[in-house]
């Protein structure tokens, strides 16, 4: 549907797969560990620290992740801005 | 000196700090007033949409609720957390682009509407009129217990604090002021908490502690198999294992991220800085600095729990430690000696069902506010806490009085009223506006419609989530979106949301007739599909947008252009 022949439209895509996969982890985390598998995440991962798995990452690792993932998403996007030339320039 | 002197001490010093900076970087212009000029550094903005984000609500009652609640707190934490990657991802770098000062204005341009924008600026008043009540019921009950003094009276030297900076200062003054209020609360937050890790964990660092040993008995055992044998000794479920069902845990959380994503005062905040590399580089500091508090909450509330019992339950009136009298003074702890045997007993559902009675009663609040007493710590340090309540309160009140003033002066009065408003009348507007709302605000704060506003603040999420959030994603993400789907969508999504909870909260629903298990507090996330699918149903049915919303669409999607 979206055009892909453009520099522009090439950009967009680019962003695309990069929300989808941030996404899919951001889901993976907290929705995922911390409540969907908690249970079996409980029983058969090893403990953090003395905490288990499943109960940990909903009060403490899921933070931890979304903070990572929008690091990650700063400089993907960086990346990608340079990559096709969409840039800002400085000062505006 | 005397706990009185210390929290004077603080709190002048804190408002004077305010204050000062207010007034060193007051507006003088609409683009400073709305958006603080647009050159604030990504790291400062951090600071200050942390503090906007976090209420007085967050600060003082959340820890409690995770004490009480275990893993079922959780929904909290992941819910006021998560959202922002969604916020990040989906919606604040584009609307950035886009350029203008407020999101009724994108909802507006965007969808080509008058009517549009003006469904956007209701949900806007409605969401943050609602939030700010909270909050300045929060500052006079707070001012009221430090200084005796009655709440009306607490609520509205609230009031006026607040019109000093934000209704004066504009987006400029709070966002220098909340990057004020950020430190002190991020340093009383914290600071109990690290001394009450020492004392039961001998741990310096909470989050550590809280996955380490309890190192308060011999042998020392795991700190969360400690709590939980507490809790079942007494009668509770787990502290680990949760009694909501997985699908209302589900929706609630998912409830609670689509609506941060969705709220107006956190979207705004990001409009402050530079451009859109900035925005992304922002929203990192901002959840970072989120995270110091969100991750330090469940330890407070963990450890607390454990304190608290361990030196309450099963003593005796001589063995009570002295801060409970305190507590018992203000009415935030009570005991009943039901069974006559002179001895605390503080007991779950389990045993009370076995017959045995519960004694004690607290409220949420007294986690975070009684941890130094129970900890034992020097006076200076609660009254730093006190300070960092009030800034929690205040920062957030403002940050929402500045949207509920440009809503009226800008999305109301320049765009759908009267355009040819000139820049320095539209500002008087605004500050016109910000004193009518601080007044309606400061009314209901001293005269509290009953349950009302504390229902409603966990509900303007649900709300929230309905309406803004999916149609400002739809409006980045979809070129064929046009304004009778996003019309249609809003309002059948705040519909059917609203109807939802006001038949269960108002009319007396019952649990057994609740769609799919979900509790009110999470329908917000199946208002949003409702939201989705109308949408998506009306546009396809309906004339596609005009050529210059496409062009218009392909703008907000790419950086550095500016055609």
């Amino acid at each position: 549907m979206e055009e892909t022949n453009t520099a522009r439209g090439r950009y967009w895509q680019a962003n695309l797969r990069c929300v989808g996969v941030l996404l899919t982890i951001w889901f993976f985390v907290s929705y995922g560990s911390g409540i969907l598998l908690r249970d079996w995440l409980d029983a058969n991962f090893p403990k953090i620290g003395t905490a288990p798995f499943g109960f940990w990452m909903a009060q403490q690792g899921a933070i931890i992740s979304f903070v990572l993932i929008l690091i990650v998403y700063a400089f993907w996007m960086k990346k990608l801005d340079t990559q096709f030339e969409v840039d800002e320039e400085e000062g505006r | 000196m005397s706990q009185d002197t210390w929290n004077f001490l603080f709190i002048g010093l804190s408002f004077a700090l305010y204050i000062g900076i207010a007034f060193k970087s007051r507006a003088a212009s609409t683009k400073e007033y709305y958006i603080a000029g647009g050159g604030v550094s990504p790291f400062a903005n951090g600071m200050a949409t942390a503090a906007d984000w976090m209420s007085a609500a967050t600060f003082i009652s959340m820890a409690g609720v995770l004490a009480v609640d275990g893993y079922d707190g959780s929904r909290y934490l992941m819910g006021w957390t998560g959202g922002f990657v969604l916020l990040t991802v989906l919606m604040v770098p584009f609307l950035r682009k886009f350029g203008k000062a407020t999101v009724p204005d994108f909802i507006g341009d965007r969808y080509y509407s008058k009517a549009a924008r003006l469904v956007a600026v209701i949900c806007a008043i409605f969401i943050c009129l609602t939030y700010i009540m909270g909050q300045m019921r929060g500052v006079g009950v707070v001012f009221s217990q430090l200084f005796n003094i009655g709440i009306p009276l607490g609520v509205l030297i609230g009031a006026s604090i607040v019109f000093l900076y934000a209704g004066l200062g504009g987006m400029k003054g709070i966002t220098y002021t909340q990057v004020a209020q950020y430190c002190v609360m991020a340093f009383s937050y914290t600071i109990p908490a690290i001394f009450i890790a020492i004392a039961m964990t001998n741990n310096v660092i909470p989050q550590l502690g809280f996955i380490g040993e309890y190192t308060n008995s011999e042998p020392a055992v795991p700190f969360l198999v400690k709590l939980n044998q507490i809790n079942a000794d007494l009668g509770f479920s787990y502290y680990t294992s949760g009694s909501l069902s997985r699908i209302d845990m589900f929706c609630i959380t998912a409830a609670l991220m689509c609506g941060t994503a969705g709220l107006p005062h956190v979207i705004v905040r990001f409009f402050t800085v530079k451009n859109v590399k900035a925005v992304r580089t922002s929203a990192c500091w901002t959840l970072s600095f989120i995270a110091v508090i969100y991750l330090t909450a469940p330890t407070i509330g963990a450890f607390a729990r454990v304190n608290l019992i361990e030196s309450l339950d099963g003593k005796n009136k001589e063995e009570l430690p002295s801060w409970f009298a305190q507590f018992e003074e203000t009415k935030q702890m009570a005991w009943e000696d039901k069974n006559g045997d002179g001895m605390v007993q503080y007991r779950g559902p389990e045993k009370i069902k076995a017959g045995e009675e519960n004694e004690l009663t607290f409220g949420k609040d007294i986690m975070v506010m009684a941890n130094p007493h129970m900890a034992g710590l020097p006076q200076w340090v609660i009254a730093l806490l006190m300070a960092g309540c009030i800034a929690a309160a205040l920062s957030t009140a403002a940050g929402l009085l500045l949207v509920l003033s440009t809503s009226i002066s800008h999305d109301l009065m320049k765009k759908v009223i009267k355009p040819e408003l000139s820049d320095k009348e539209e500002i008087r507007w605004a500050r016109g506006a910000s004193l009518g709302a601080l007044l309606v605000a400061a009314y209901f704060g001293i005269n509290p419609p009953s349950t009302f506003v504390a229902k409603t603040v966990a509900f303007a999420f649900g709300l929230a989530a309905s309406s803004f959030f999916p149609t400002l994603v739809m409006g980045i993400f979809s070129r064929r979106m046009n304004k009778e789907g996003a019309i249609a969508g809003m309002v059948a999504g705040i519909t059917f949301t609203l109807g939802y909870i006001i038949y269960f909260q108002f009319m007396g629903g019952t649990k057994d007739q609740y769609l799919f298990g979900i509790s009110p507090e999470g329908i917000g996330f199946l208002g949003m599909f409702v939201n989705f699918i109308v949408a998506a149903v009306v546009a396809s049915l309906t004339p596609k947008p005009p050529e210059e919303i496409r062009e218009l669409i392909e703008r907000v999607r790419t950086p550095g252009t500016n055609s």
